[in-house]
């Protein structure tokens, strides 16, 4: 009897013992994204930051390349190895791994936490399906900005950056004649066509754009304003320097950084390379969105949360979202990936004049068009930009090539 | 009687599990991705049968008959082109000429980095901004200009220039030994007739060294069928589609765009044709000598 009760007592002392060990068993996230360059790696390290601070572990997973990290990510997931979360873009791509249950919604964790009602709702849609949230938002990306140089433009004689696009062109052209490149452009097909949308989108209009990339409608790709937009477009290939093709975006803001290009039309995660040479907005450089700040197109970074049986990871997950989405983590972080916080309940008093611009038009509705990813799927986004960067490659492609591009893409992939 | 069946069922009971790896690994897959590019699969294989529309969307694409000719102007090229120098490096290293062994080396030692590595090089080398055309300029020449990687016109040709500065070694390495082994009395022979030595190369060396050449070409020719990474890390692809392979439109589809009924209808297109035009060529070379042999 007194063995028994002894030996009862060990176990008791050990499993006691091995107790609090477990709970100490830190939540360890993997999370794979493709963040490598100076301003997004110092971004993402302050997630990494937070979650070691809320008590996890975080191991950091980055490929560069979006489109690589997806790639990547979306092998795990169907191999059985899926990480803790992933990265996407806001949108479609991940459509598919929903529909096959490989996604864990988070609507539950949305409910808890009360902060889905502080986002807009277009990206909240964009993360949701059947009214179930299946990816965390967690930035607000202008795609339309343009960045310029205030010393190339003073040094080529043009006193302010142009509103419209039709008197951008003869600046651009005063710029080149100074001595300058005019647009710093990294040549990737994503690049060529995130500019050719910045400039459908203000030259054309919401309306239009909205008829293009989500009704699909040939009427509206064979309009005026869309060969328009088409010509500008197509009048900007010769403002590029020699080497521009296979550039990344990066190495292209680093061209305004040097005084050697005038603009660069991109998202505002370009602002993160800015911050982290040291300029200041509104000083050395300028932004504007679109080109007369009333249109902001809107996308952003989601984090998905793979389907996991294990408590561990599950927890592991929880603390993530929670992490992610709170109020603290939310400023750190887009101050600095450059982008907007996702909730509009933080203060943002601290956010530099660029965001104040969007921030503004984040109120409204009227001031918002989704971005291209949001509407169309990744096959037909594939096939948009094969037309596009044929076109903008090629000096003698006429805008009815284009067009017709637009109409065959819109044909087969639906 | 019994003793020689006994070992037969015993090597093919060892064989089992490499014949379940052969036909599960290689014939298995390729029939599983036949099998999807006639199904409607975006991003996961599903069972929706939708007959020929992949391959019929496939051959609508401009890119993928873009990525088809590169890869015949790449291919014949590229190995026409590594034969060539890979032979004429062979004949001069054969001249018995100083520091052989160290040439040897050099020569050879581009085909000991992977192709992404050959890629970035050349990419750096023929970038504007900092490659040769930036030093040739920078002492003096400003009108001298080498950039083909960013030229639409010359992006393919970029890539066969990096694709022979890689695999030309190789070519080397396989004729060289080639040559060492033609009898010296041959070469006796020759002298004594008075026969110049590049005639002796041309007409009695080089059909001496056919087995060789054919190795090297099938060598050649995987490479150009799986020209992949080169293409990434150099071009991309691009300018625009001006150096797409058919490979790289196999991964973006099958990846990145979520394709992979596409992408397997290409893979496909893919296999059929190089075992249309390597099958008989193989059969001819390996299996009709084979044949006559055994029939002398």
């Amino acid at each position: 009897m007194k063995e028994l009760v002894r030996s009862m007592l060990v176990g008791a002392a050990f499993s006691l013992a091995a107790m609090p060990a477990g709970a100490q068993e830190k939540p360890r996230a993997e999370v794979m994204h493709w963040w490598t360059s100076g301003g997004e790696s110092a971004a993402i390290k302050t997630f990494a930051d937070a979650y070691a601070k809320a008590g996890g572990e975080w191991v950091d997973s980055a490929t560069a390349g979006g489109e690589n990290s997806r790639a990547a990510t979306i092998n795990r997931m169907v191999g059985g190895q899926p990480p803790t979360a992933a990265q996407f873009n806001t949108g479609r791509q991940f459509d598919d791994l929903v529909s096959q249950g490989l996604i864990r919604p988070i609507e539950d964790l949305a409910q808890a936490g009360g902060w889905k009602a502080a986002m807009p709702a277009s990206l909240v849609a964009a993360a949701s399906r059947d009214g179930e949230l299946y990816a965390l938002p967690i930035n607000v990306h202008g795609q339309n900005w343009t960045f310029y140089s205030k010393d190339v433009l003073e040094k080529s004689g043009v006193s302010e950056l142009p509103s419209t696009w039709e008197a951008m062109i003869p600046a651009l052209q005063k710029i080149k004649d100074a001595g300058f490149t005019p647009l710093a452009l990294g040549g990737q097909p994503w690049q060529e066509r995130a500019l050719f949308n910045a400039i459908l989108l203000q030259q054309g209009g919401k309306d239009l754009y909205m008829k293009v990339y989500q009704d699909k409608d040939e009427e509206a790709v064979r309009s005026e304003g869309f060969r328009k937009a088409v010509e500008t477009y197509g009048a900007l290939r010769g403002m590029v320097d020699a080497g521009s093709p296979g550039r990344s975006w990066n190495d292209s803001t680093s061209l305004l950084l040097r005084d050697q290009a005038a603009i660069q039309v991109m998202g505002d995660w370009v602002k993160g390379e800015f911050t982290n040479a040291g300029e200041k907005p509104g000083e050395d450089y300028g932004c504007t969105i679109g080109l007369d700040d009333t249109m902001l197109m809107v996308g952003g970074d989601v984090f998905v949360f793979p389907k996991t049986d294990e408590p561990a990871k599950k927890a592991a997950q929880d603390l993530l979202v929670e992490t992610m989405i709170s109020k603290d983590a939310q400023i750190a972080f887009n101050l600095a990936k450059g982008s907007m916080p996702v909730r509009k309940d933080v203060d943002t008093t601290s956010f530099d004049a660029c965001a104040q611009k969007g921030l503004k038009l984040l109120q409204s509705e009227e001031g918002q068009a989704p971005v291209f990813e949001i509407l169309v799927s990744a096959s037909l986004a594939g096939s948009v930009d094969d037309v596009v960067t044929q076109f903008w490659n090629n000096p003698s492609a006429e805008p009815d090539d284009m067009v017709e591009g637009f109409v065959n893409a819109f044909e087969i992939e639906g | 009687m019994t003793a020689p069946r006994k070992r037969l069922s015993t090597a093919t009971l060892v064989l089992l599990p490499f014949w379940a790896v052969v036909i599960a690994a290689y014939i298995g897959t390729m029939l599983w991705t036949v099998q999807i590019s006639f199904t409607a699969s975006k991003l996961l294989p599903v069972d929706d049968y939708v007959g020929f529309a992949q391959y019929e969307r496939l051959f609508s694409s401009t890119r993928w008959i873009v990525s088809m000719q590169n890869a015949v102007i790449f291919g014949v090229l590229f190995i026409t082109g590594a034969l060539v120098l890979g032979f004429l490096l062979a004949v001069v290293l054969d001249q018995r000429v100083r520091f052989e062994n160290t040439l040897r080396t050099i020569f050879l030692y581009p085909y000991a980095m992977s192709f992404i590595v050959t890629g970035l090089i050349w990419q750096w080398l023929m970038n504007p901004g900092l490659g040769i055309q930036k030093t040739v300029r920078d002492w003096g020449f400003e009108s001298f200009s080498f950039a083909w990687a960013v030229d639409r016109d010359m992006a393919l040709y970029a890539l066969v220039l990096a694709g022979l500065w890689q695999a030309s070694g190789l070519v080397m390495a396989l004729m060289l030994a080639g040559l060492r082994g033609v009898d010296e009395e041959i070469w006796k022979a020759s002298r004594i007739d008075g026969i110049p030595a590049w005639r002796v190369y041309l007409f009695v060396v080089v059909p001496m060294l056919r087995p060789l050449i054919v190795t090297a070409v099938v060598l050649l020719s995987i490479s150009v069928v799986k020209a992949f990474d080169l293409v990434v890390a150099l071009t991309n692809g691009g300018p625009g589609i001006s150096s797409d392979m058919p490979a790289k439109f196999v991964m973006d589809n099958l990846f990145t765009r979520q394709n992979i009924g596409l992408a397997t209808a290409a893979a496909t297109v893919m296999l059929i044709t190089v075992a249309a035009v390597l099958v008989p060529w193989i059969y001819a070379e390996y299996f009709r000598k084979t044949r006559k042999g055994a029939a002398a």
